[in-house]
């Protein structure tokens, strides 16, 4: 019918590309942590090179990581041997998880409140902790001239940060204060472990409380005097380094890229306090192994591998996560290391400190849980809705997705029998 | 060969096709948004979507910036492809020029215009240069939602008009220059030419490049979510949310429902508006 | 129309500024995006990130050379060209006996299959590639350039069906006939007749498909591992990339497309001398 196509030309042609895969020795370590391009690289360069085996580590975002690990669970036979991703991501995938606990670790000595959190639940060790990080503040030297009077940048409080943020926005003109309010960015960690900690010494059961509406009234003064740009905002190096704000809230590795690139120019310090204390949260990215794994020895290896001492340095270096493991750091390390780590030092060791953890027992609800703090955020700081009314109307979302999830409090809050209660 | 089965025949391959790669997966996807996991038929996750408080933001948003969009990149597309067709000398370097956006991915333009809109960006630092600003303005603020919903208009006219006009122009080069050049033996002005000769002939393709355009603006996301943020939400952003960060494929699929819905239905209306006869009529 | 009075001619003369200005205005239009675009690739970080941005960059090249040396790169672009070539391909081969049943017979189901071909494009991916890439694994398709191309076709079929239906349904079917009563059966009438006139469809076709094949990333990124193309590859982590180096990988991205534009374009109005018929 159309011989200018050569039809036959093209059957052969395509025939060529027919071709499956050809090496099974290589492993495929299939991670959502260490996209930016420089992570990937120094991934592949430097911590992975030292393994045995080959590994083929290809980031995705949480779409393609999410679907490919799905479709090869429904088909059952897949290529990934290796998942990389956070703590929050494995909880709603942990059926599909082998059992990690015959690993010999041999005498490293593993951070036990992860390896906990690692059995997501249940009695099995599903992800094995890989890295760490949190949340710090950082900021531009020339703001720190602005800071109030008295204050200390190391020992901030939440009404300090906004009585700064205001100055910085009378002297210079526009709101020199930024906060990660963007798609991609990471807010509802700040709502759930740093704000209502600090104002209502829970995350779940004091939601809507009394505290909770001082916390969010408080929040809302502290963005009157943040950038309104904040909405597009969702790695807070990029803002830092091209000046569009000063001082910033944000994850570790997202703020490495301004401490690497202008070490003397940014500090970093803890995150502020509230009357209940100063509320941080440590984040935890796992490895874990999908029960479709081609090569369940070589997966294996390859996730003991990742916490060696050795490797945990490398990847500290690689991605600006630090090591879960006992180990001694050594004395070269990038500049973000050095200032995020003396910023976390300050704010774990804080008299006030009122360290929470992550969320656990909420299966596949993980990101609803999410959503509700995000929700809340949007309606009343950015949709000007009433506090309370929103707040009770969350609640029953919350209240829906713990009972559905049958999860116990964690800490901050109390244990409880049964699902942690909302009041 | 039978012309009566002939036309089957031709089709047979695309249908084919179809079948296997798409309605087959599509029907999976489907049957999530009305039934439950056990396989009861169920309209709860049509209502949960709709009753949800982002539902109506997301639906007005992308109505209202296909409606601003789609009629200004057809009259743009229409203009440039009218304009190549004129041209004598530079037509190849004009049309190479205009359909460079085609090749620019929505991603690559989100980011591009972004760079032009961001509070440090191009636009900015030539105010500033120019000396009309004092200070940075934050044009993507979330109190802006105007100046958002500008900026997205724009970026989404820079990069998809060009689909248009790569359509319409394979058209307009079918078009006889005798009809024209009768037309103005007659003493027809150009705008009456382009009205009674140019469009009416033109019609199949113009229905191809709004039918395409529409279904395309529909689905409209990452440009809006590289300069609105969390501003502007809109169909395909829920999509995504509902899938992948809130994990309920139930719901994710009701909203590609209804993406599936408005666009069978605006292809239908555009359809019927500028129907075209079998084969072309001859003078 | 040079034998019209001076008044005509005058306002001939205007009109024929006002075409070369809009013209202008149109191709600064798309063109300085691009340059912005081409100018932060070809700055320093600090430049990226400076304000107010210079207006000259420095004309650095570390940013590009970043993404020549990347690990892998060099694969991936020609996975990509394999990918796109077996969507153009396909599309076309596919498609184009589709557009012209559309165009020249009637039969029962037709507007059904106008509205099934436009459901591909209407329907979003994301969603589709959960069970299609449980269907590839199963069958065998799975990282192989011809299981993406086959999604990418899905993709670019309505283009291809629509827009050379289209084109069919421009060219008088008396033109055809008129070759049939010389003598030609179907199949040379068409190949004689018919196919020079739809080249330029064909060749806007084959754009479409090539670009959306070039382009996508999500499908790519779930179905291929080792024959990762070349958007999957970047664009996945460009994201989280520093502005400096997003610049330059979207540069890199956007250079194949156009090239290929490029080399195609001429056909998009090949029959221009022809359709003097």
């Amino acid at each position: 019918m159309k011989p200018f196509l050569k039809t036959t030309l093209a059957a052969l042609f395509t025939a060529g590309l027919w071709s499956g895969s050809t090496s099974a020795q290589e492993l495929l370590f299939w991670s959502k942590q260490a996209k930016p391009v420089e992570e990937a690289q120094a991934m592949r360069d430097k911590v992975l090179s030292g393994f045995e085996g080959d590994v083929d580590f290809q980031p995705n975002d949480s779409g393609p990581w999410l679907t490919r690990l799905q479709a090869e669970t429904a088909a059952g036979s897949g290529k990934i041997a290796v998942l990389g991703a956070l703590h929050g991501d494995f909880t709603t995938i942990a059926d599909d998880l082998v059992d990690l606990s015959d690993i010999d670790l041999g005498d490293t000595a593993m951070n036990a409140t992860f390896m906990a959190l690692g059995m997501l639940g249940t009695d099995e060790q599903k992800y094995l902790p890989w890295m760490q990080a949190t949340y710090v503040m950082a900021a531009n030297k020339k703001a720190l001239e602005h800071l109030p009077e008295g204050a200390d940048v190391m020992a901030l409080s939440y009404d300090q940060l906004i009585a700064w943020s205001k100055t910085m926005a009378e002297k210079t003109g526009s709101p020199k204060f930024g906060f990660p309010a963007g798609p991609k960015g990471l807010k509802h960690r700040f709502f759930q472990g740093y704000l209502y900690p600090s104002y209502t010494n829970s995350m779940v059961t004091k939601f809507a409380s009394a505290e909770a509406e001082t916390a969010w009234t408080v929040f809302k003064d502290l963005w009157a005097v943040t950038n309104p740009g904040s909405t597009g905002y969702s790695a807070m190096q990029e803002q830092l380094l091209s000046e569009e704000v000063w001082v910033a809230f944000d994850h570790t590795a997202r703020l490495a890229g301004a401490f690497n690139e202008r070490p003397d120019d940014f500090i970093a310090f803890p995150a502020p306090a509230g009357p209940t204390g100063r509320g941080f949260m440590p984040v935890v990215a796992g490895v874990a192994i999908p029960k479709t794994a081609p090569d369940m020895e070589g997966a294996k290896a390859l996730v003991a591998y990742m916490t060696n001492p050795s490797t945990q340095i490398e990847t500290l270096k690689a991605t600006s996560f630090f090591p879960v493991v006992d180990v001694e750091l050594p004395a070269d390390m990038p500049p973000a290391v050095q200032t995020s780590g003396a910023a976390i030092a300050a704010m774990s060791g804080a008299a006030d400190a009122n360290p929470g953890l992550l969320p656990v027992g909420l299966g596949d609800l993980g990101g609803q849980f999410n959503q509700v703090y995000v929700d809340a955020f949007e309606r009343i700081v950015l949709g000007g809705e009433d506090v309370r009314a929103v707040l009770d109307n969350q609640a029953e979302e919350l209240r829906r997705i713990m009972n559905e999830a049958n999860a116990p409090c964690w800490a901050p809050d109390a244990a409880s029998e049964g699902p942690c209660p909302v009041e | 060969m039978n012309p009566r089965t002939l036309p089957y025949w031709l089709l047979a391959p695309a249908l084919v096709f179809l079948c296997v790669f798409f309605l087959y997966p599509f029907s999976l996807v489907a049957w999530q948004a009305i039934a439950t996991d056990e396989g009861v038929l169920t309209t709860q996750y049509l209502q949960r979507m709709a009753s949800h408080w982002k539902f109506d933001r997301a639906l007005t948003n992308t109505l209202l910036l296909t409606a601003a969009v789609v009629p200004i990149q057809l009259s743009l597309a229409l203009l440039m492809a009218t304009m190549v067709s004129k041209m004598n000398r530079g037509r190849d370097v004009v049309l190479y020029i205009w359909t460079i956006p085609l090749g620019i991915s929505d991603l690559a333009a989100g980011l591009i215009w972004l760079a032009i809109f961001d509070q440090t960006g191009f636009l900015n630092s030539a105010l500033f240069g120019l000396g009309m600003i004092e200070q940075p303005v934050t044009f993507l603020g979330y109190q802006n939602k105007t100046t958002i919903f500008v900026a997205v208009m724009l970026a989404e006219i820079w990069r998809a008009t060009a689909i248009m006009l790569v359509i319409l122009v394979a058209g307009i080069g079918l078009i006889p220059k005798e009809y024209n050049e009768a037309a103005e033996v007659f003493g027809a002005g150009r705008w009456k030419r382009f009205t009674k000769v140019t469009l009416p002939l033109l019609k199949p393709s113009l229905q191809t490049a709004l039918v395409l355009r529409v279904i395309l603006a529909f689905e409209v996301f990452a440009v809006v979510s590289a300069l609105g943020g969390t501003n502007l939400p809109v169909l395909m952003g829920e999509v995504y949310d509902w899938q992948f960060k809130l994990q309920d494929s139930h719901i994710a699929a009701s909203y590609a429902l209804l993406i599936l819905a408005i666009s069978i239905a605006f292809t239908l209306l555009i359809m019927g508006l500028l129907r075209t006869p079998k084969g072309a009529q001859t003078t | 129309m040079s034998t019209a009075g001076g008044r005509v001619a005058g306002n001939d003369r205007l009109a024929h500024w006002v075409f070369i200005a809009t013209t202008v205005v149109l191709c600064g239009w798309v063109l300085v995006p691009i340059w912005l675009l081409i100018s932060n690739t070809l700055s320093t970080a600090s430049e990226v990130n400076s304000f107010p941005k210079p207006v000259v960059p420095s004309l650095n090249t570390e940013n590009i050379q970043f993404f020549l040396t990347f690990h892998g790169a060099g694969n991936a672009l020609w996975n990509s060209i394999q990918v796109a070539f077996a969507t153009m391909i396909m599309a076309i081969s596919v498609g184009a006996p589709a557009g012209y049943a559309l165009s020249r017979f009637d039969f029962r189901g037709k507007n059904a299959f106008r509205v099934l071909v436009l459901m591909t494009r209407a329907f979003p991916l994301p969603l589709l590639a959960l069970p299609m890439a449980i269907l590839f694994i199963r069958v065998g398709l799975d990282d192989t350039v011809i299981g993406l191309a086959i999604v990418h076709t899905t993709l670019a079929l309505p283009f291809a069906v629509l827009i050379t239906f289209s084109l069919f349904s421009g060219i008088p079917i008396e033109l055809e006939e008129a070759a049939w009563t010389l003598g030609c059966n179907r199949l040379q009438a068409f190949r004689k007749v018919i196919l020079p006139l739809v080249l330029p469809g064909l060749a806007a076709s084959a754009i479409f498909a090539f670009v959306i094949s070039w382009n996508e990333v999500f499908a790519a990124a779930v179905l291929t591992i080792e024959h990762r193309t070349l958007p999957a590859f970047l664009l996945q982590s460009l994201d989280d990339a520093p502005l400096h180096l997003k610049f330059a990988g979207g540069t890199m991205l956007v250079l194949p497309a156009l090239i290929f534009i490029f080399l195609v374009r001429k056909y998009l109005f090949a029959m221009w001398g022809i359709a003097n018929r």
